[in-house]
């Protein structure tokens, strides 16, 4: 039964000589198992994320409502919009969950092993985008029920997806560069309050032609406004304009360019 | 025998204050090295520096022959580390946690498994169940840690207080734990701030204070160098300690006394003349002795006298001046 040490040591060895890729996916992999076992421990936490933004669309939808200027139902047009906020908010939940992680003392074993550096970043990165499916799933199923419906082919509906995603990939990883640039978790709220206004100053809720003429550009310039518009239009949604895709694409792919390095730099220093 | 672990001359500084100032270390492979100090004396500093969780502003320091800064990979996977405070998931059970270190050792998923096992009837953790590792006591916690960090059976194993916080009978589990891996051939470094268990686990102790070694020796060694045997004299009378201090023919800025236990204690050098001399001088002056004896010095004394925080009735600076001299 037993693995003697030699055993046990050999095999460590050898990821020395071999030092190969395989081991930056396994450890990859066994960190997003990490992350799907404090789920399967921890299911509540997980439930009232997806809870969230579902209470904040029946909340902007029937509460609040208003939508003037917007051509047909309000909530053929606030439903893109708020999947695109779920998604610019998934950089607060990655933020809170990256700087509880890291002043963990968990931490300073795993950066004592000899595994792949950012392993632990991917192992976020996987789980956030996995909670961030199912929460898109959810709220497409409310909002069908709240009698949201899809105008477009099957195939620009999964583009529509693939766009949210896609930001929120890049939400992911300037979440994940700013919990280390602000270290503690009281420093994480005054990042929080930023993060606010970004997602607000947006086309989410209203159409930037009936804003005042200070707010309309910022408000179009906003990345999450393309994303939202590309959503619209690949869903045949009011407020759809075609030419937003691009941005939509280019947008995440510029962010993530500049923070995915950044973040996995900094945490490979991190506090060494 | 060739040296585990070599640190030369390592500076860390946070902010103006230096963690480490100066820090030289030379531990032989396979033997048991004790770090003393007192809180905030750079233990943990000096270990994180040689686990690669921090790199030093300046010096040099090699682990298994590796060097910390540019080396850290080859370093790490020779090392085993339980830091000061606890390294686990605290969401997971004990099994989760070892499968998930042993599978970032790429030891396989059923060999992780397997080891897993292993450790965990080893350190009699076996039966723990699905339990979070938050739910742990904190002698079981500790057993978890320091199961972690053999899981691939390290060439140097780090051990950064081990036992600070736990019960005595917690206390004994992690000794005996401890004591169980001497002799496999692992180099163990161990810091605490508790001078018996320098005394009970280790070969070798090194005294640290203000970021650098500043005594080196075995315990014996350390002792000696205090200025060896004491005497103790414990009275029936605690009000009469002063009159005591004052007509025994002992070197009156080293006496210390204890007044709670009635006890004064001084070293002295000539044994026999310094026990008649005590026993003669307290007869003639009618205070009654319940205890008079000679003794090797605690590690406590040691440690007092060298890092300043002197006996009571003398100021630490003296003492200091004292004692830097002494280890140089
Ligand atoms: N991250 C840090 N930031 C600022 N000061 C620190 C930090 N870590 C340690 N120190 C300081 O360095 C000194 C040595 O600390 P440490 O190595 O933890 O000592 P020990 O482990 O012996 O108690 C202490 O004065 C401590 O306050
Ligand atoms: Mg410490």
């Amino acid at each position: 039964m037993s693995t003697t040490y030699e055993e046990s040591r050999v095999a460590t060895y050898e990821t020395s000589r071999a030092g190969a890729w395989a081991y930056v996916l396994t450890d990859c992999w066994t960190m997003t198992r990490r992350e799907l076992a404090h789920w399967a421990r921890q299911p509540v936490q997980m439930i009232v994320g997806l809870v969230f933004p579902v209470m904040m669309l029946v909340m902007f939808g029937y509460l609040i409502g208003g939508g003037r200027g917007i051509e047909g139902n309000y909530i053929d047009f606030l439903v893109p919009g708020m999947l695109a906020l779920t998604m610019a908010f998934g950089l607060e939940a990655t933020m809170i969950a990256v700087t509880q992680d890291l002043n963990k003392g968990v931490i300073d074993r795993f950066r004592s092993m000899p595994m792949t550096n950012g392993a632990v970043l991917v192992g976020r990165s996987a789980a956030d985008m996995l909670q961030s499916a199912l929460g898109l799933a959810v709220m497409i199923g409310v909002a069908y029920a709240l009698g949201w419906r899809v105008h477009g082919t099957f195939g620009s509906f999964l583009g529509a997806v693939g766009l949210l995603l896609l930001f929120r990939f890049a939400m992911l990883w300037i979440g994940i560069h700013l919990a280390m640039v602000a270290g503690k978790p009281e420093m994480v709220q005054a990042v929080q309050i930023l993060v606010w206004p970004v997602s607000f100053l947006s086309n989410a809720f209203a159409d930037p032609d009936e804003m005042p003429d200070w707010l309309g550009p910022v408000v179009e310039w906003n990345p999450m406004s393309h994303t939202a518009t590309a959503v619209r239009d690949l869903l045949g949604s009011p407020g759809g304009e075609p030419g937003h895709i691009w941005p939509a694409i280019v947008w995440p792919l510029a962010l993530l360019a500049v923070f995915f390095p950044l973040a996995v730099r900094r945490f490979g220093r991190l506090s060494r | 025998m060739t040296d585990a672990i070599v640190v030369e001359n390592v500076r860390k500084r946070y902010g103006d204050k230096a963690a480490l100032d100066g820090f030289d270390l030379a531990v032989g492979s396979g033997t048991v090295h004790g770090l003393l100090g007192p809180n905030g004396a750079g233990k943990t500093t000096a270990v994180r520096v040689l686990t690669t969780l921090l790199l030093p502003d300046e010096g040099r320091a090699e682990v298994a022959g590796y060097d910390v800064a540019r080396e850290a990979g080859r370093v790490r996977r020779r090392i085993g580390l339980l830091g000061q405070h606890a390294a686990l998931d605290e969401e997971l059970g004990g099994r989760q946690n070892l499968e998930m270190f042993g599978r970032l050792y790429h030891l396989g998923a059923r060999h992780a498994r397997v080891r897993a096992d292993e450790l965990l009837e080893r350190f009699g953790l076996a039966d723990t169940g699905r339990k979070a590792v938050k739910q742990y006591s904190g002698g079981m916690r500790r057993r978890l840690d320091l199961a972690a960090s053999l899981i691939t059976e390290p060439e140097v194993l780090f051990l950064d207080e081990p036992t600070t916080g736990l019960d005595p009978r917690g206390r004994a589990e992690v000794w005996g734990a401890v004591r169980s891996l001497v002799g496999g051939g692992t180099t163990v470094l161990l810091t605490t701030q508790y001078l018996e268990e320098a005394d009970q686990l280790a070969d070798r102790i090194s005294v640290v204070d203000r970021g650098r070694v500043i005594a080196d020796g075995t315990a014996d060694e350390l002792k000696a160098k205090t200025g060896g045997d004491r005497i103790d004299v414990v009275l029936r009378d605690g009000g009469q300690l002063g009159a005591a201090v004052a007509l025994l023919p002992l070197d009156k800025s080293e006496v210390s006394v204890d007044a709670d236990r009635r006890r004064l204690s001084a070293p002295v050098t000539d044994r026999m003349a310094a026990l008649a001399g005590a026993v003669r001088a307290l007869e003639e002056a009618g205070i009654v002795a319940e205890d008079i004896a000679l003794r090797r010095p605690t590690l406590d004394e040691v440690f007092l006298h060298l890092t300043g925080d002197g006996p009571a009735g003398s100021t630490g600076d003296e003492h200091r001046d004292h004692a830097v001299k002494e280890a140089v």
